[in-house]
């Protein structure tokens, strides 16, 4: 669509603005501050410079959890997406059976995240739990309190209980897009199923994907309530992740300064990811304008 | 076959078509396939609701009958975790506190969102790409970044431990998310519409509500359910803001940790109470849902 331009609808973006700046300008802005002194009490406070920073980045406590962080939310990711266009291939299309599907797998989106985290820790628990019951009986010593590996499956096991279905309802609703005469016309060709799969349904869902992959990227990022709840990071730090190791260090340790720095650190991260999302999803519909 | 029964009109001829077309396809899809493929769903769905199977199954079995060994159905059921968070005030006002901030938040975000959005679609001006960025980035904004500063700064402006300050707080991810959808939806909206009722003298406020925003109604729905859902289920920054006026359900349930170790009934009761409202939102737009996921961009 050829847009107008029109600088007066900026009147029209205003009340957004000033809304979002409010919830977004002044505490970024706050946190910069907080950044570059080391706070002792309301009055006291000594200008530092970048100190916080270079302390934060050698940090080896952060560096783990940075590298703990990636490692899962590529782990989600590489787990969810092929599975989530799996569910949406299979999902029936038709009568109360999508219906029923369409209610149910959007379930677990709707519950809270802690309560995410207290239903997976009664799933799992050794003794009330029928999953862990379940592994212990049948000869598995299953204790996500104290084998990491255990509680890093259960986080997994855990997202992909959550996540899968968005990723799933984004694909169904791009298998939806497709008209029939796509598939009539392959059924012409007597094309198979993986030549549809392939050259009809997947260039339809590449669209919602990036979608799909930048909203799981950067929830999986922020990722807090669910291990907070199920593991508390532990056992050690093996599940920390890095919102809970900043929470820890804003709110129980006070630790202005570097949690501010850290702070930053983190978001210009995230800002980056998004920035290269961004860039792919505003090429991609330039090409779709080119080619439409 | 007969000649009286050949298709006289086009419809008929249409009717025909789509059924024979159907009978080949109920063919085609063989039936061992078709039962592997729902054998898959049904294992799927096994396999979401396991877990909340459990919870259910926890929240109407007495304390003692939980600890007591490992049963797959309440053998004593009881309905005591229910009656106790329907009756006790600082449980159920944790539900009330809740939806009222996601309440304010869902009408304050999609009033300040048409307008942009519709901005964000049918204009440009200076420097609307990367206002549209700096939006987006807002929805990755980590909550936990917030968390701190958001404290002082509803502390000092005096709104800390009321509903306003939530549904305020999370304008700062769900306004550009409502944008976001809005702005996809709209842009589906052929702009001859607009042109031509200014022509037929609409000013511009009576043109908006009286004839875009019914255009679009479907996609406000689903920008109100996903709005909804952001609200309803974030709950690290609800509980840095309240302390006990306006105390979402999430630190109420955080009594169930007491000194005697969790009370598992409760705990379950109140998880499964959180779920409720969820699925009544579902069973709304479940007709709407698929397009909306894709934000309005299939």
């Amino acid at each position: 669509m050829n847009k107008v331009y029109n600088n007066r609808a900026w009147w029209l973006i205003l009340p957004m603005l000033l809304l979002v700046a409010f919830s977004a300008v002044i505490p970024l802005m706050t946190v910069v501050n907080y950044s570059v002194q080391d706070v002792f009490d309301a009055n006291t406070r000594f200008f530092t410079g970048t100190e916080w920073f270079k302390e934060m980045l050698n940090d080896p406590a952060l560096q783990a959890a940075v590298l703990r962080q990636f490692a899962f939310s590529l782990t989600i990711l590489a787990i969810e997406v092929p599975l989530g266009i799996g569910i949406a291939l299979i999902m029936p299309k038709k009568g109360w059976r999508a219906s029923a599907a369409l209610i149910l797998v959007t379930m677990p989106l709707l519950i809270p995240w802690n309560v995410v985290g207290s239903i997976w820790q009664i799933f799992t628990r050794g003794d009330i739990g029928l999953m862990g019951w379940s592994l212990r009986e049948l000869g598995y010593s299953y204790n996500i309190t104290s084998n990491p590996v255990d509680a890093w499956a259960t986080i997994i096991l855990m997202d992909v209980w959550h996540w899968t279905s968005l990723i799933a309802l984004l694909c169904y609703s791009g298998l939806r897009s497709i008209p029939d005469a796509y598939y009539q016309a392959a059924r012409i060709d007597r094309a198979s199923k993986w030549a549809v799969f392939r050259y009809i349904q997947l260039p339809k869902l590449t669209n919602v994907l990036v979608i799909g992959v930048l909203l799981r990227f950067m929830h999986s990022f922020m990722i807090y309530a669910e291990p907070f709840v199920l593991t508390g990071g532990g056992p050690g730090s093996s599940t920390t992740f890095l919102s809970q190791s900043l929470t820890t260090m804003a709110i129980g340790q006070q630790d202005l300064g570097p949690s501010a720095a850290f702070s930053l650190i983190y978001f210009l991260i995230i800002l980056l990811v998004t920035w290269v999302f961004y860039t792919a999803i505003m090429n991609m519909q330039k090409d779709n304008n080119k080619g439409a | 076959m007969s000649t009286s029964s050949l298709p006289k009109t086009p419809e008929e001829v249409r009717q025909r078509a789509a059924v024979a077309d159907n009978r080949r396809r109920q063919k085609a899809r063989s039936a061992p396939r078709q039962w592997r493929r729902r054998g898959l769903m049904f294992a799927y769905i096994v396999f979401v609701l396991l877990p909340v199977y459990w919870l259910l199954n926890m929240s109407f079995q007495s304390n003692n009958e939980i600890l007591g060994g490992l049963t797959l159905w309440p053998e004593n059921f009881t309905v005591e975790h229910y009656a106790k968070i329907l009756t006790n005030s600082s449980w159920y006002m944790g539900y009330i506190n809740s939806i009222t901030y996601v309440l304010m938040n869902m009408m304050i975000s999609i009033v300040v969102a048409l307008p942009a959005a519709y901005a964000f679609s049918r204009y440009q001006f200076i420097g609307d790409k990367h206002l549209f960025f700096w939006l987006l980035t807002n929805l990755m904004a980590p909550p936990a970044v917030f968390l701190l500063p958001y404290f002082q700064l509803y502390y000092t402006v005096g709104l800390f431990d009321t509903h306003v300050a939530v549904a305020l707080a999370h304008c700062l991810f769900n306004i550009p998310l409502a944008v976001w959808i809005l702005e996809g939806f709209m842009s589906g909206v052929p702009k001859e519409i607009d042109e031509t009722a200014f022509i037929d003298g609409y000013s511009f406020p009576r043109f908006f509500v009286k004839i875009f925003i019914p255009m679009i109604s479907s996609g406000i729905g689903v920008t109100l359910f996903f709005l909804f859902m952001f609200s309803w289920v974030e709950l690290l920054l609800a509980s840095t803001l309240t302390s006990t006026g306006a105390q979402p359900i999430a630190s109420v349930m955080t009594q169930t940790k007491g000194a005697s170790g969790i009370d598992w009934g409760t705990l379950a009761a109140a998880g499964t109470l959180t779920i409720l409202p969820g699925i009544v939102v579902v069973y709304f737009v479940r007709n709407h849902i698929a397009k909306g996921f894709a934000l309005g961009r299939t």
